[in-house]
């Protein structure tokens, strides 16, 4: 993993520094809230329906067991006992009181944490592929990039005030595991003739008018690829719109002035950005990459694994996944059991994970954008034990892909900006398909919720998707079908009317029985609804 | 009838304007007529509640009822975790 250096550390001690008398000012009243807000936003720290939430950074998803350790200690000593794992990879405290957050960002920034850049029209957090380091399709660790574009996102002084926040994602493989195309800019790192580079996406996101990123380069060497991104940026900031919210993200930019012209910008803006010399000399990127030098593995470990426990077993075939080193295993840890709140996890639970990590994980864990928790390099002859070990602490759930596998926002039991709940309707179709075989016989199914149109539940791009809405003050849930945000990424569509709370798990249940009554052999849900169309689910729904 | 409400400035907790000061129960919270915005400004100025605005509110046996649902779970806290909110005992389809 990587390790801050001076410059990393002092940056993060002098931004803590730095809003503790922002909030000392702010509570002797020498600065307004109008002041004191996008300051605070700024810090991860937003003003929720029932206090202050603080939003941390986990970059690329990737943490240490100390870090996890630190994020249990913050839930228990500054909150209530729990935290929530995010879409973007991060983690959010729910009940955080203002005068104690400097005390917070203080503690985090010990073990090399910090809640910087999680909100604001600036470039949040870099994703990546929560199997990183670990998957053999990948054709290099895209963490050494996403980190050199941390670092070059960090308070970026030409990237502070964009006209609205920027995402972006890295991956190394053909599968998708991150929402890459969702992204304000996707990077897939690929080889060409041997040649490591990227190939560009931009102008992809969910909220109210979700885009799919269409292709603006299709190679950039590595050599290029931080110059290219910054001309990308640049285009962004001087063309995005700063008069209308809804119209200012940058897929909106390119959906108007069009890709090509886009790209004919970026080429040109390229030019002048690849003069300036921004791109890492190799010996810097070397430094960077050798954080992310492969762990120490047992070159003699054994695949060989006692099935005899039926659940032990079920866990196996759902949650494990293969690890590019024989004898090894990438452990999902799915924070989806049934009644649970998707992406919470106690600070006792946050613990277990923790030192499950530096006991069988080389210290490392991962941050989903399912919100779940991988142990990215396990052992294959720990995972016994590991498993114990969750099923304990009730995190063995092996549901990872299947139907109760959702993803949900916070939604307005936490979110000020939510029409809906979306953690009760979670709950409720959680326990409506409990039953394990059943989940297992309808298959890959991927199901996510929003409490509104900002889609922080990335409803837009679930197998099935639903969208809270408010109906005259009412809650009322849209359903939609046939989205994904994988390598076959593409937008779900809504279905018709509306449903209540109770109507909405009826209606997911219909559209299950359809497919179950018309899937082809090996066909997932998704694959069926791309062959059949809408037709046959809006009949069972409404006819 | 209208309530008042907000946040305490230091601890993020939801509050409502009682006629004469704050309380986190909404049961307290008294009507402010036409007088909301003026008294906003007063208290929020003084840094006595955070982020205050006016509510609509329907007058009931047990206290001010919102009339939205998103200040009725203002009001009682995330109805999911009922361990967290002002009312553990009651049924989160009260906020319905």
């Amino acid at each position: 993993m990587y390790q801050y250096d001076k410059y990393d550390q002092s940056i993060v001690d002098a931004r803590v520094e730095e809003f503790r008398d922002q909030v000392k000012r702010r509570l002797a009243g020498e600065i307004t809230e109008d002041q004191f807000k996008p300051l605070r936003l700024m810090n991860g720290l937003y003003l929720q329906l029932h206090a202050y939430m603080l939003r941390v950074a986990v970059p690329y998803g990737t943490l240490s067991g100390p870090q996890m350790h630190m994020l249990a200690h913050i839930a228990r000593k500054y909150d209530r006992g729990y935290g929530h794992f995010t879409t973007r990879q991060n983690i959010q405290y729910n009940w955080i009181k203002l005068d104690e957050c400097p005390d917070i960002l203080a503690e985090l920034a010990t073990v090399e944490m910090h809640a910087i850049q999680t909100s604001g029209n600036c470039i949040r957090n870099i994703s990546s592929d929560q199997y990183a380091g670990a998957a053999a399709d990948e054709v290099a660790d895209p963490r050494p990039w996403a980190e050199l574009l941390r670092q070059w996102s960090t308070f970026h002084p030409e990237f502070t005030y964009l006209p609205r926040k920027f995402k972006i994602a890295v991956i190394a493989a053909d599968e998708d595991r991150a929402a890459m195309r969702l992204h304000d800019i996707g990077i897939q790192l690929v080889k060409k003739d041997g040649v490591l580079g990227g190939r560009i996406f931009v102008g992809g996101g969910m909220g109210r008018t979700p885009m799919i990123a269409p292709e603006i380069k299709n190679f950039v060497t590595a050599d290029d690829l931080l110059s290219y991104v910054e001309a990308c940026l640049r285009v962004y900031n001087r063309y995005g719109r700063r008069d209308n919210i809804y119209k200012a993200r940058i897929k909106i930019l390119i959906h108007e002035i069009g890709a090509d012209e886009y790209r004919r910008q970026v080429e040109e803006e390229f030019v002048a950005v690849k003069a300036l010399g921004i791109d890492p000399p190799q010996a810097e990127f070397d430094r960077i990459t050798a954080f992310f030098a492969p762990p120490a593995f047992d070159a003699g470990a054994s695949d060989a694994i006692d099935r005899t426990d039926p659940d032990f077993a079920v866990w196996l075939d759902q949650n494990v996944k293969p690890h590019k080193q024989p004898g090894y295993a990438i452990v999902n840890i799915s924070l989806k059991k049934t009644g649970d709140i998707p992406g919470d996890a106690s600070a006792d639970q946050i613990d277990v994970m923790a030192d499950l990590a530096t006991k069988y994980s080389f210290d490392e864990l991962r941050v989903t954008h399912a919100q779940n928790i991988v142990l990215p390099h396990v052992a294959v002859r720990d995972l016994p034990e590991v498993w114990r070990t969750l099923d304990a602490a009730g995190l063995a759930a092996a549901n990872l892909d299947l139907i109760t596998d959702i993803i949900a926002c916070p939604g307005l039991d936490y979110c000020s900006l939510a029409n809906a709940r979306s953690i009760p309707v979670a709950q409720k179709i959680a326990s409506r398909f409990a039953d394990q075989g059943r989940q297992r016989d309808l298959g890959e199914l991927k199901l996510k919720i929003s409490g509104c149109i900002n889609a922080c539940g990335h409803h837009h791009a679930g197998h099935i998707g639903i969208l809270g809405v408010d109906k005259k003050g009412t809650e009322n849930y849209q359903l939609l079908l046939g989205g994904s945000g994988a390598e076959d990424a593409s937008l779900g569509k809504i279905t018709g009317p509306g449903f209540d709370e109770d109507g909405i798990v009826d209606a997911v249940e219909k559209v299950t029985n359809v497919y179950l009554g018309v899937r082809a052999d090996g066909e997932r849900f998704l694959d069926t609804y791309r062959r059949v169309g809408m037709e046959p689910f809006k009949e069972a729904l409404y006819g | 009838m209208k309530l008042l409400t907000g946040n305490d400035l230091p601890s993020g907790d939801v509050i409502w304007w009682t006629g004469s000061g704050w309380s986190r129960h909404v049961e307290d919270a008294a009507d402010t007529g036409t007088d909301g915005e003026a008294i906003l400004a007063v208290e929020q100025a003084a840094r006595r509640v955070n982020g205050a605005y006016v509510i609509d509110a329907a007058a009931t046996p047990d206290g001010p009822r919102p009339a939205h649902i998103k200040e009725r779970i203002r009001a009682l806290g995330p109805t999911v975790r009922m361990d967290l909110t002002l009312k553990p005992e009651v049924s989160p389809e009260v906020v319905l």
